[in-house]
């Protein structure tokens, strides 16, 4: 159950509004800054303040039983029809809640068409998936179990194969005022709930916005004046989590239309996809929707060369012109967005 | 009594003009900074909203809101489109390529 207290702890310590901004503050001003240069930056960290409270929405509001049945579900591979695919098995805290592969696995170990996205920070999140066609947490969470490619579990046979499982009756009455009936609205509700408490703790970088010069190196701090400056990175992964929730074509190789596919009337949604997050992002390899790039400096290189040109591509892509200490310098920045989190622990399941 | 006639010629046309104004009153929501200016407002059924995209991107504007579906597709900057709404209810209005960008148009 450490998996558990331990996001748990992180979300309610956020709720009371207590740890993350207790005392933050601003970077104290150096003799030798030139003062536009400090205001600058102050107002760019500032962009960058962790949140002091969990959103749950008001008709899934957050209570400890529900997010304990939420997280046995969310580990449980009976929500498959083979008995071997959870929620965890693509979204995985061992590989920072993603799976680490370029593509994801689903049912009859077939390769997905794109690759596993992480959980991390999902409940700020405004449109799930890649292609954003979920609007909630709640939507997404029954998408994959339904989904013949994936955990292909029509929800009838799930809820006559959780309604056999003894242990289960018990949770859900206990999450939701003693009604121990299993249906599908709970299942969604539950595991959106437990998904809303996993959240990346602070890194060095929020140590370093919260006033501790030396918490993140040279490089990281040239690399973030890059990030938001000539690399123009933050025109799109903006904010505490590093996404602006917007979906946009960066030019990658593949035949993948992503967004296109709902939204075929515009143009700049054609090969569009969600900006993903940046926290943890060292531990999240390969990148990109298709998984195609490596490691960071891959991903670098391809926004330094600006991308496929074609009608779709964003207006933010141009070639960067970095140089190579540049390049490094971003790379380091990266990696200070990692959290040194407790490992999470699997559950013990209800037989 | 040809005065009076036309007195009520002139006060007749003037109750159809503004009961034309009231029927279709049209309010305007800018998107600027892939925000909406309002995150809220509330219209008569049969009222308009005009949508002016001021940023320097593309954006969208629909509705899956029963009664009163839309979808503006690619709006370019310095574009604008005007939607009538014309079911009473709650409408939820998206920008279907910034998430974030939230409007509800209530409809009386």
């Amino acid at each position: 159950m450490n998996g558990f207290s331990l996001n748990i702890g992180v979300s309610l310590s956020l709720l009371i509004g207590v740890g993350f901004f207790a005392n933050l503050g601003i970077s104290p001003v150096k003799a030798d800054d030139a003062p536009g240069q400090v205001n600058e930056v102050i107002i760019l960290k500032a962009a960058y303040k962790r949140p002091t409270a969990v959103p749950f929405p008001e008709d899934n509001p957050f209570t400890e039983a529900k997010a304990k049945l939420g997280q046995m579900l969310y580990f449980d591979p009976r929500l498959s029809r083979s008995n071997m695919q959870s929620c965890a098995s693509c979204h995985n805290p061992s590989f920072a809640w993603g799976d680490g592969l370029p593509k994801g696995v689903g049912d009859h170990m077939n390769e997905l068409g794109r690759r596993s996205p992480t959980i991390l920070n999902a409940a700020w999140s405004e449109a799930l998936m890649w292609d954003g066609r979920f609007e909630t947490l709640e939507e997404q969470a029954l998408g994959p179990i339904q989904a013949g490619v994936e955990m292909n579990m029509p929800l009838d046979e799930l809820l006559e194969k959780l309604n056999n499982i003894d242990g289960y009756r018990p949770l859900f009455a206990a999450a939701f005022d003693g009604d121990e009936e299993i249906t599908a609205e709970k299942i969604a509700m539950a595991i959106a709930t437990y998904e809303r408490t996993v959240i990346s703790g602070e890194a060095p970088f929020d140590r370093w916005i919260k006033g501790q010069r030396k918490a993140i190196s040279a490089s990281a701090q040239r690399g973030f004046q890059l990030f938001n400056g000539k690399a123009r990175c933050s025109s799109c992964h903006v904010g505490w989590r590093f996404s602006d929730d917007s979906f946009h074509d960066i030019g990658l190789a593949d035949d993948d239309v992503g967004r296109g596919a709902e939204l075929s009337g515009i143009v700049k949604m054609q090969h569009a996809f969600k900006t993903p997050g940046l926290r943890n992002i060292d531990q999240r390899a390969p990148y990109m929707h298709d998984g195609s790039l490596a490691t960071l400096a891959d991903v670098v290189e391809h926004y330094d060369h600006g991308g496929i040109k074609r009608p779709s591509l964003s207006d933010e892509m141009h070639p960067l012109g970095l140089t190579e200490q540049e390049k490094k310098d971003l790379v380091t920045f990266m990696k200070s967005l990692t959290s040194d989190d407790d490992p999470v622990t699997y559950v013990q399941l209800p037989r | 009594m040809p005065m009076i006639r036309k007195s009520i010629v002139i006060l007749a046309l003037g109750t159809c003009i503004t009961a034309t104004e009231a029927a279709a009153e049209d309010v305007i929501i800018t998107q600027q900074d892939k925000a909406f200016s309002e995150e809220e407002v509330t219209i008569k059924a049969g009222d308009s909203v005009t949508f002016m995209n001021n940023d320097s991107t593309t954006h969208n504007v629909y509705s899956r809101s029963k009664g009163n579906q839309f979808d503006s597709g690619a709006q370019g900057p310095n574009e604008s489109m005007t939607q009538v709404f014309s079911s009473p209810g709650k409408v939820k209005v998206r920008c279907a390529i910034h998430p974030r960008m939230k409007l509800t148009v209530n409809v009386e």
